[in-house]
Order: C-alpha cells, then structure tokens, then sequence
C-alpha cells in the first residue's frame, strides 16, 4: 500500500457551541464560546461567526473577558495553556503557559493580575477525580510565550463544572460546590466554611448542587440542586448560622443559575428548557420563557444586563433581550448519541442532512459550516422530561432530483406496540422548503431496516421501497388522484408488498436507471424488476448475512457489490448473473459516488477503520488509506463539489469530483482534501487578511474600484481629449468627505445621492461638458439663458456663503428642492413692490 | 420562543362511500312517496309534454298521476286481464297498452273508453310503443310476432315472425319513422325496417332480453337481460361496445337521465344503478325494499319513479332549491365573511410603515389546558368535544378528537394521571366514551390501553356504583362480541389464503408472499391482535 502524502483526513465543522458557558462582550455585540480547539467569535445581532480564535490544540474549556480590559478575552484549554485574544481583531496576545490540564477558568475585577483555574490535584493520580481551584499570578512580559509557574492553591476537592465555582460580592469569597457540600472561601479571613445537606431529604429528593450563583452586591449564594430546588444562602460567614430558603419551580435538576448584573433578577434554567426569571426578594414573582427547544445547559448574561443569552443541549445558543423576546438563535450543528438516518445530501441545497433535534431534520451546510434549518418532522409538542418515549425520526431518504423527502419516525413504548410513520414531504419552490404530503400510519407492522427511492431522474413516476423486520417489502408510488378529489393533489400509496420465503429483508438498493430493485434478504439478493414486480434472479453468497448492498455506477452499472457479516465484499455481474470476484475484508460500509464509477469501502481492522476506494471494473484499489480514523465507520456520504478540481495525481482524482464525509464513533465530522486544495484554501485566506489590513471602509471600496476603472477608461482616450482632468469637482469632494470627521458630517442618505451622482457624472462626456459649462456661467451669474443652468448656479453661491458660515452640517443638506428655490426667487422679487403697495394703501 | 405545537389530529380514512358530485346530485332526492298498487307495477311511462304526468300499468290498470299528487289524476280500468306497457304518444295525447288477452287498446288522455281496439295478436302483448309520425303502433306479443298498426283506419300494417320466442320489449326511434327495435327471449336483439319485410339487423344478447333503451343520438342501443347491461353501437353494424355486470339479478328496467350522462339499471335484486355513460363505471346506488320491475325517470330528473313486485310504486322528488338552501340560511348567524377578511387584502403602499402585529395563535380549548399541563382537565374538555359542522349546524361527536387527545396524553407520559381521580359521573362518562368507540379499528390501539389502564385504576372500586358496574359488563359484552367476530374474520380470511394459493399459478421462481394484500384485511386482523391483548 502506497502512502498518500497529499490526501490528509481533516475535522470538517459542527463542533460543539454549548459545552461551556458563552460570555456576552461589554458592548452586548459579540458573544465568545469555546468550540472545539477554538474560540468563536458570534455577532449578536446578526448570528454570524466573525472570528474563529485559533491557537489551541486540544479542547477549549473556558472563555472569559478580561476583567481589566474589555476588549480582551482570556480562554484555557486541556492542552496546559491559558491564551489571551483581541476578540474584536482576533489576534492572539499571549500565551501563557501552566502546565497542566485546565477544565475551567475564573477571574475577579479585584484580585488584578490574577486568574483562577480549576486544574485536576496534583498529588492526585486517580484519573483527575478531585480538582483544585489555583491562582495564578500572570507575570507582567512582553514576551508573546509567557511561563506562568507562580501557582497557589486555593481550593481543593471541588467540582470540575465551572458553574460550580463562582466569585461573590466584589470578590471577597469565592463559593464552590461539590456534591452535598458549599464551600466559601473568604479571601480576606484566609478561611473556608463548608455547609453540607443531608444525603435525602423526607421526600427522596436529590440534594446534590449542581450549580451556584452569587449576588453581585449582596451576600446571597443562589444554589440549584439535582432535584430542581434553588437554595438562597445568607448569613453563611458564620459557620453555624447560616440561614437558607427554598425556590421551588424545576421538577428536575437546575443546570444553571445567573443573576442579573444589578442583582435585581435571578435566572434559572433546567431540562425543561424554560427560562425562569425570579425577582431577587420577590420569589413568589416570576418570569417564564418557555420551549426555548432544548435543555438550559448554560445561562449567560451581559454585563449591561440588556442581553442574556442560554447555551442549549441541542449544540444551540440563544440570545434573549432581557427576558422577553428571542432575538437571535446560533445553531450548531446537532448531534444526537446516534444518526439514526444515515448521513446524506440534499441534492437541491447539496447541504448535509441527518437528524438532529428531536424529532426534527437538520440540513446543514457543509461549505458554511452553518446550519441552514431544521425541518420538524414529527410535528409534535416535546415534552421536555427525560425517561419520556418520544418519536424520532429513524429513516429519511430523498429523490435523485429532490424533489420529495421520505421519512420515518418510530417511537417504541415499554408494553406498548411500535409507532411508525412514514412520510412523505413534496418540495414546495414558493416556500423554498418541504411541505408535508402524505402521512402513512402503520407502514409495516414492525421497524423499518432500509429506504430508499428509485433513482432514475427521467421516468415520471417516483417509487419508494421500504423493507422492514416484518418480512415484507413495500413499494410506495405517487398515485394520481381520481377528478373528484382533485383538490387534494396526488398522494402516495402502496403499490406493492414483496416477500421471499419469509425472511427478513435488510438492505435495498435501485440500480442507477431504475429498472432493477435488489433487496437483501439475509443471504439471498433478491432482483426484482420495479415494472412488472417479477423476481428475475437471486443471488447469493453464504453463509451469513448480507451488511450492504450498492449498484455500480456509469460504465460498472452492470456491476451490484454486496459486504456480508463474515467479512465478505462480493461483485456480482448481473448480465452473467454471476460472482465476477470476491475479496475478504471486514467492510462496514460500502457506499458509491453518485457522480463517478468509484466506489469506497470502510473496513474495520483492529480497532481503526481503513478506507478503500475503487472501481468494481478495476482489480486495483484507486485510492486506500490506512488507519483514518480510531473506531468504526458506520455512517458516510459522498457530497458533490461545487466545482470540479482538476486534480491529475491518480490517488486524488477521485476526490475531483465529489468529496467524502464520515463520521467517526466519537461522532465528529471528518472528510478528506488534498494538497491543493489546501493551497487554495489557504491563499484565499491570506488574501483577505491582506484586504484586511487594509482599512476597509465602503468608501475605500467603492472609490478603489472607481480608481481602477478611471486609470482603464483613461488610457485610451487620453490622446484624444488632452483637456479632460480626472474629476476635479468629484475628487475634492471625496476628499473632503473622507477627511472631515463622521460627527459633523450631514447625514449618509445625502451623501449618497451625491455620491452617486458625482460618479455618474465622471462616466459620461457630455454632462462632463456641460459641468464646464456650468462652472464657466458661474462667473457670469447675471445672464440668464436657461432656467435651469441658472438654478444650479444661484444654488451653489448659497450652499457656499453657507459653508463660509460655518455651519457645515446645516449647509450641506439641501433643504431646497429647485422648485423651491425659484418660488423663494419670485417671492423675492415680487417682494418689494408687494410691500411698497401695501405701504402705499 | 416556538410556539405551542397543537395536539395533531389524526386524520382516518372516511368510512363509507366517498361523496362525488353524483352521490351529491342523487341524494338530493326528498323521502319517497309509496303508494300501493292493485299488483307489480310492469311499467312506468311519463309524458312527453308538461305537467309531465305519468302512466303507471299495473295489474288490470292504467293510472296517470299528476307530478305532485298521491292520488291517481286518470285511471283506465277497461282491461279484461293484466295491463301491460302503457306508453304516452309523443304529443301526450293518446295512451296505448297491451294485454294479457292479446288486445291492443288505444284510449285518449282525456276520455275513459278506448278508442281503438287492435285485434290480431293470439298471446299476451307485453310491448306497445308509437312509432314517430304518430299514426302508427308497434306492438310486441308472446305469439313471437310483432305487429304495426295504423291507428286512424285501425288495421294491421305488417306482421313481423322472426323471433322465436317471446318479445318482451321493444322500442321505436323517434328519429325515424320506420326504425323500431324488439328484443325477445330467444336472447335477440333485432332492428326492423318498416319499409322492408325484414329485419335489418340482428344482435345476439345471451340472455333473455327484458328491456331496451335508444341513446337520443340513437347511434347506441342499450339492452338489458339476465344480470347484463350491453351497449350496442348500431352505427358500426350492432357491435357490442360494453358489457356490464353490476346487478345480481335479472335487470328489468333501463333509463337514461334527461341529459344523456347517465344511465339507470333497475334489477330484481332490489337495486337501481346508476351509471357514467363516458366509462360505464357506476357512479351511484339506490337500495329498495323489493324488487325492481319497472323504472323512470321524469324530465329534468324531477323525480325517480320505481315500481315493483310488491304493487308499491316508490316516487322520489328532488329537493327544490329552497330546501336545499334552507340549512345555508341558518349559517347566516355567523359574522360575515367581511369580517374575516377586514384589511387583510390591503396592500402596503411605498411610504406605508408596515406595523408587524404578533399573530396570536388559536389553541382548542383541550390545547390550552394542555400546554398548561392540566392533563385531566385536557381529557374531560376532549371528552366534551363536539363538533360544529358546516352542513347542518348540529352538534356530533367527534371521536377523532378525544382520540387524538387521549394518544397524546399518552405520549406525554401522563395519561394514568388523567384517568385517575375521577368520581363516578366522570368515571361513566369516560367508559361511555370507550363503549362506542373502543371497537372502532382505528381507535382501537389507542383506546385498548386507555381500558387496561381504567381497570387497572378503578378496579378496587368495582361493585360501589351500579352505573359503572352496568358500563362494565356492557363493555366486557361488547369485547367478547368483538372477539368472535375477529375470529370469524381471521378465519375466512385464511380461506380466502388457501383459495389465492391455489389459484395463482405456479411460476418458475417462487415468491409465496407476493400477494396485494388488501389494507382492510390487515386492518382487521391487526386490530384482532389488539382485541386479544386487551382481554
């Protein structure tokens, strides 16, 4: 096997947004979260990510603002090392170095040049059970690497959940929880109190701490416990007389609590994902937000207080103005504990669907990174209690044209039978979305093992099969409606229920054009013909069952490859209807690319998966790699390019085409590029830093461009018209527009329209003509030839004893129309002799 | 942030026949008229020209009765033996009629005695009809022969012996007055020219024919005889177009509707049908208490006239206009549609600033206590649920709904909460509920497990009420009932199996189960299963 230098496995987007709590920036425009190896950087009010901060090598684990510089952002990491950022301009200021691991991060306006990290113990080697809360004092170094080795320690056996440890009222304590314990630490007094709960109380509720919260400027600890209490702590700096009262709302565990900044309001969010807002000594006044779509993980607040913004477990975050409205949503990309649907491609927006959210289908796109939006495919209200059956979306497949969507969701209750739907979703072009057509009830009587439609885009009929544990195959078809019920539309209904000796069917596969249906019923490949539903030949390959089944492509579509459980990849050639070859391997997932005759193969070998890529033609794999990933592969797709690479090095050709996605047993997203690809990716990056350099304002732009087109549009007729100058009048006025300060500037929407109008004016010769024209019969003002030129005249001698004024910003809007000015000339005129007649009278 | 997803009702497939624009057409007929005849009613006749009365031929009468009158406005008792085939002329003044005793008599609409008296036939005549020009008759007999008249000099014109045996209906065609039609027991069909001596064509039924019918093109003849219905193309030589089957008896009577699209078949297995003439497919089914002989309808389709062998003449009169809209009237209590629709056309101008109002959403009210959590009280609004349906503004239940509302319970975890707690007014309201409808196949997974959890709950308080107690049994007679008749079910459909089995052919590559099962079929036994676990 050659090693293929130039094809590199990559991470490919859709980490995660919620594992730590996001920090909302002082001027509530940018929100900070830890993602993956890297800090993002969210706009509020527009969702888009604006900078991605990266520099860590191994996972981010928290993100603070830098308590004495706003504009600066601490982050710390697994990897050892806590990095200070310019978020705004997303560059990385230094590095400090601790050496070891960090799970959180926390720091106090009053205690300067000193962050806390909570680190595992030391002495400790058990795995990093018991953590410790550490100073570090940040030595003062204008070195960009900094080693910080000045480590005390504050705190001992704490929790590593950083909502469990937080600062108290101007940083005089600070509280940390840990299972049944509160423990404070009062900075000045050098001294701890620990406050401990009972294991159960009477009722067998759960009083472990999950969370803790602090007054901002009263000593008040806010506790939430496993069993949805919240306990406000007082009194707690004496160690017998502390007081607690109880909050009660949740029905299960808080997972985060936040006050306000003015410590007016407390904030509480669980697994029900409501956002309770309680009055701080009003308890029995509360707030709710509800089906916020997903469990609170984090709630986060600005430090102006005008934004709050809750982490979700669904990878969401959601912005909140002050307790009323969403305002804005920054979805991630979904990842459940399993994708029941395979991963697949819309072939409209060619964005990457799986299932995500309960009950709901994600496409995501792959070129964005960017969740374009879920399609909600139960249509059901989720109840938001964990233990509770609900329906999830188990199957999907779509059209070669997709144009329809098939869906299946299943919801198994202890006792009770199998709920199933099948539906079918038509896309509508108005809403640019799919819109529910047909829902069938009770498809099969038992789980759905595969789906999947006929791919040929010619033939006017769409055919879905489905296969199913009950024994039986079915194949759906678009039925056209007889005219009474023309209204309805057409819907979909069974055309056909095939079986073969009982046996249970798996996998199902159409062959490229349509006319073969090959189902698998655990040894046997069944070949059926979708037009007259005869069964044309069976083929099989003992003894054990078959995984997948695929039909070749293009020039091999002659070809159906199937893997068996006993480590089998079979081809069969379907004119001879016979074993063209066969090669032992432990193939978990075959797939072919829709767009070539290549064909990949995952195959699992000592606990990591190797990757195959072939023609079912050729004896030689094209491509294979060994060793991609830790684990097995069960779940991959091969997305179209946007545009082809041209790519002549055999080993990548067949990534010219369309690329391939996988998802690995930890569920992160990878796929393949190759070193060109790279190159460009990273010469397009390097361009824009330089655009980025660069002051780039509208201005900056529009007139860049406008310089380029003069210099081009110069250069000809130059030698005819010697006597043309670069836009005299124009360029001044740019000139000073660009050097006066914004403040007293009129307003952008004048400026505009003169903006426009001076461009328009450079393109074409005539009006240039004429603008001398006008400049000449400025000077002699008393002649009056045409209205009009005179108009212009007379308003610019009073624009200019205007600015001569010195009101610049009155002068400059034209509070004047022509019409205007010529009825205020006639007044003028006629004013005198008016007057004097009156006089006279 | 997202709104509350309102409880899904599932839609279920309708039961019964679907509602087309014929079923529409031919329900809108008001209940029937009986009246009781001396003996079967062989024939119905209605005349051509307004008030459109109409001759009704039974036993030893004629009776004319008037479009709206119960009684007889004319009767022609002058028969010495049964009456047969009374026919208007096509100007509505004369009537003629055969009889048992081979005379044919011709009588005036207006007078009482007959004015003609055709002798000549040796057997029954069952067929008189006129010929075009007015001045002659036909008559078909049981002596195999078929005879023209002329009416002023009262003399036979010709006599035509081909059948061979009897002829039991005949038609002339009102285009040309030398074209008549008979057709016989002898399974014939045969085209007579008056100019010639002899049929001109002859088609073979394979059936004794009981009735004729001329399209008003007269380009296609209709026969009826056995259990078929044929169409013939005359144009092409008397090729048979169709050959329908729909009756399960002998089919005694055709019509056509007044505009030619449909075609009615009365037969004697108590049917009338009524048919698409563009495919033959029947578009509609009229049920009667016995069997049909004879069938008409008035002009317009004003009404359906149907006799039969138990002498009761049936007389269905369409709903006037009125009738049909009185039901809209009351829906004009209703605010209006302007209401609705207030500014909700206005399209914003340029300079409009376009003030984005929330739209509230409109939950049910089992919704509302829903989203609040309040599961019982969800379940006793849903039990409550009535709907409003536009046609008739009356209550009726909606069972769909406490369905739907009880399955979501389910869903949510909390449905035992929901049954539980209820006194006895609720408890018996709740197994009301599941007595109608727990045997309904598509309620019954849903409701099977809301009674096992009823039982499991209340089974301690069994023997305090004397209603629940009542309910109860009632519901445990129904489930028994429901079990037998599962088990017949399953049963027959395992016979059906075997009879599939055997008659599919054997094929070279076997796929056993590769059989259209029909959907009602597993429905069935589905539920059947369901049935077993509920007991």
């Amino acid at each position: 096997m050659v090693e293929h230098g130039d094809i590199r496995v990559v991470h490919r987007g859709g980490s995660k947004i919620n594992f730590r709590k996001p920090v909302i920036t002082n001027d509530s425009r940018f929100l900070l979260c830890a993602s993956g190896e890297s800090v993002k950087v969210f706009s509020t009010s527009t969702e888009e990510c604006i900078h991605d901060l990266r520099g860590h090598t191994d996972l981010v684990t928290g993100v603070l603002i830098k308590p004495s510089n706003h504009l600066q952002a601490f982050s710390c990491s697994a990897d050892g090392t806590v990095r200070l950022w310019d978020f705004t301009d997303g560059i990385l200021i230094k590095t400090y170095v601790i050496g070891y691991p960090i799970f959180s991060i926390h720091a106090s306006p009053h205690h300067e040049g000193v962050i806390f990290v909570v680190t595992p113990m030391q002495g400790d080697k058990r795995s990093g059970e018991l953590f410790q809360l550490v100073a570090v004092h940040l030595p003062q170094s204008g070195d960009q690497l900094v080693e910080a080795r000045e480590l005390s320690a504050v705190l001992t056996g704490i929790s590593s959940n950083p909502a469990a440890t937080v600062f108290g009222r101007g940083g005089e304590y600070i509280a940390s929880a840990n299972g049944l314990q509160l423990e404070v630490y009062f900075f000045k007094k050098q001294k701890a109190y620990r406050f401990s709960l009972k294991e159960d109380n009477k009722k067998g509720g759960k009083n472990t701490f999950t969370c803790v919260a602090c007054h901002p400027n009263d000593d008040c600890i806010a506790t939430g416990h496993e069993d949805g209490k919240i306990r406000l702590w007082r009194n707690f700096n004496h160690k017998k007389e502390y007081t607690y009262s109880t909050l009660h709302w949740h029905h299960s565990a808080v997972s985060s609590l936040s006050f306000t900044p003015e410590g007016t309001n407390l904030l509480s969010g669980g697994i029900e994902s409501v956002l309770v807002q309680w009055r701080y000594n009003q308890e029995n006044q509360r707030d709710f937000l509800p089906r916020l779509g997903a469990a609170i993980t984090h709630i986060a607040v600005s430090p102006d207080g005008a934004l709050y913004c809750t982490s979700h477990s669904d990878n969401k975050i959601t912005i909140i103005q002050s307790c009323v409205k969403v305002s804005a949503v920054i979805q991630g990309l979904v990842k459940g504990e399993s994708v029941g649907t395979d991963l697949m491609i819309d072939p409209r927006s060619k964005s990457l669907v799986l299932n995500g959210k309960p009950g709901h289908l994600q496409f995501y796109s792959l070129q964005r990174d960017k969740l374009l939006y879920n399609l909600d495919i139960v249509q059901q209200e989720y109840i938001h209690e964990s233990g509770l059956q609900q329906f999830e979306v188990v199957k999907a497949a779509f059209d070669a044209s997709g144009n329809w969507l098939a869906t299946v969701e299943e919801r198994k209750q202890k006792g009770a039978e199998l709920e199933l739907n099948l539906k079918l979703w038509a896309f509508d072009e108005q809403t640019q979305s799919f819109v529910l057509n047909t829902t069938i009830s009770a498809p099969h009587e038992a789980q759905i093992t595969g789906m999947c439609f006929s791919h040929a885009t010619d033939s006017q009929t769409t055919m879905l099969v489905s296969t199913s544990k009950d024994g039986h195959f079915k194949a759906w078809q678009l039925a056209a409606q007889s005219q009474t019920d023309a209204d309805e539309g057409p819907s979909w209904s069974c055309d056909f229920v095939g079986a073969y000796h009982g046996l249970v069917p798996e996998c199902c596969s159409f062959s490229a054009d349509g006319s073969l249906l090959a189902v698998s019923f655990q040894e046997v490949v069944t070949v059926w013909s979708p037009a007259s539903w005869e069964l044309l030949t069976t083929l099989s390959q003992p003894p054990k069952a078959i995984r997948n089944l695929c039909f070749g492509r293009l020039s091999c579509s002659k070809y159906l490859l199937g893997t068996t459980d006993s480590n089998l990849l079979c081809c069969w050639n379907l004119l001879t209807c016979s074993l063209e070859w066969s090669t032992s391997m432990d193939v978990s997932l075959l797939l072919a690319d829709p767009l070539s005759e290549n064909m990949a193969a995952f195959c699992c070998q000592a606990g990591c998966t190797d990757l195959f890529v072939f023609k079912p033609s050729e004896p030689r794999p094209l491509f294979s790699q060994k060793a991609v990933c830790s684990g097995m592969v069960t779940r991959a797709v091969f997305a179209p390019r946007e545009e082809m690479l041209e790519s002549c090095e055999e080993s990548s050709q067949w990534l010219n085409r369309s690329q391939l996605y996988f998802l690995t047993q930890y569920m992160d997203l990878m796929t393949f590029t190759t070193k060109t690809e790279e190159e460009r990716l990273m010469a397009s990056s390097k361009q824009l830093v330089i655009d980025d350099s660069v002051a780039m304002t509208p201005f900056y732009l529009l007139l860049g461009k406008h310089r380029q087109q003069q210099q081009g549009g110069d250069d000809p007729q130059s030698g005819v018209s010697a006597e043309r100058t670069p836009l005299p009048q124009g360029s001044v006025a740019i000139k000073e527009l660009l050097q006066t300060p914004a403040h007293v500037l009129p307003s952008t929407s004048f400026l505009c329209s003169m903006f426009v109008q001076s461009l328009l004016i450079s393109v074409t010769d005539s009006r240039e003509e004429s603008k001398h024209a006008e400049e000449e019969m400025e000077s002699e003002k008393e002649e009056e030839d045409s209205e009009e030129e005179i108009e212009s005249s007379r308003t610019r001698p009073e624009q200019q004893a205007a600015v001569g004024g010195g009101e610049a910003a009155e002068s400059a809007a034209p509070a004047m129309t022509k019409a205007q000015v010529r009825e205020l000339r006639r007044v003028k005129k006629l004013d005198h002799s008016w007057l004097a007649g009156l006089l006279d009278s | 942030m997202a709104s509350f997803k309102p409880t899904k009702i599932q839609v279920y497939p309708k039961l019964g026949e679907k509602v087309t624009q014929d079923t529409l057409y031919w329900k809108n007929y008001k209940a029937p008229v009986q009246i009781k005849e001396f003996g079967a009613v062989t024939h119905i006749d209605f005349s051509p020209v307004a008030p459109h009365n109409f001759a009704v031929t039974a036993f030893t009468r004629v009776h004319i009765y008037g479009p709206f009158s119960q009684e007889p406005v004319k009767t022609f008792t002058r028969f010495k033996d049964t009456a047969y085939s009374g026919r208007f002329r096509s100007d509505g003044q004369l009537l003629v009629a055969g009889c048992e005793d081979s005379v044919v008599r011709l009588f005036d609409v207006g007078g009482k005695v007959a004015l003609r008296m055709f002798r000549g036939h040796t057997k029954a005549v069952h067929v008189t009809d006129f010929t075009s020009d007015r001045y002659q008759i036909l008559t078909g007999s049981d002596d195999y022969t078929c005879r023209l008249w002329d009416i002023p000099n009262s003399t036979e014109l010709n006599t035509y012996q081909e059948h061979t045996d009897y002829i039991r209906c005949g038609v002339t065609s009102k285009l040309n007055r030398d074209l008549f039609i008979t057709g016989s027991y002898d399974h014939t069909l045969k085209l007579f020219d008056a100019r010639v001596d002899r049929s001109v064509m002859t088609m073979d039924h394979g059936q004794p024919v009981e009735s004729l019918l001329l399209y008003p093109s007269e380009g296609l003849l209709v026969s009826a005889g056995g259990r078929y219905v044929k169409v013939w193309d005359l144009l092409k030589g008397g090729q048979p177009l169709v050959s329908l089957k729909n009756h399960h008896k002998t089919v005694t009577s055709l019509c056509l509707s007044t505009n030619g699209q449909r075609l009615l078949s009365a037969s004697l297995d108590r049917h009338v049908k009524v048919y698409n003439t563009t495919n033959y497919k029947v578009v509609h089914n009229f049920d009667y208490a016995a069997s049909i002989l004879s069938l008409a309808l008035a002009p317009d389709d004003e009404s359906i006239v149907v006799g039969m062998t138990n002498s009761i003449l049936s007389i269905k009169h369409r709903k006037s206009p009125e009738e049909s809209k009185e039901i809209s009237g009351q829906q004009r209590r209703r605010p209006s549609y302007r209401v609705f629709v207030k500014g909700k056309n206005y399209v914003p101008k340029q300079d409009d600033y376009l003030v984005s109002k929330p739209v509230k959403q409109h939950l049910a009210k089992y919704d509302k206590q829903l989203k609040k959590f309040n599961v019982s009280k969800a379940l006793d609004t849903a039990l409550e649920v009535k709907m409003l349906t536009l046609a008739t503004w009356t209550r009726h239940r909606k069972p769909e709904i406490t369905v739907a509302v009880i399955k979501e319970l389910d869903r949510r975890g909390t449905l035992n909460n929901a049954l539980a707690g209820r006194d006895e007014q609720g408890l018996s309201q709740l197994l009301n509920f599941l007595i109608g409808n727990l045997v309904d196949p598509r309620f019954a997974p849903v409701l099977v497990t809301a009674a096992e959890m009823i039982l499991d709950i209340y089974h301690s308080v069994i023997g305090q009420s004397p209603v629940v107690d009542r309910q109860l049994l009632r519901l445990q007679e129904l489930l028994e009932r429901e079990i037998d008749y599962q088990q017949d079910l399953l049963e027959v459909l395992g016979m059906l199996d075997t009879m599939f089995a055997s008659a599919l052919p054997r094929k070279e590559v076997p796929c056993s189960g590769a059989s259209r099962s029909n959907g009602l079929a597993q429905g069935e036994a589905s539920t059947s299963r369901a049935q077993l676990q509920a007991t």
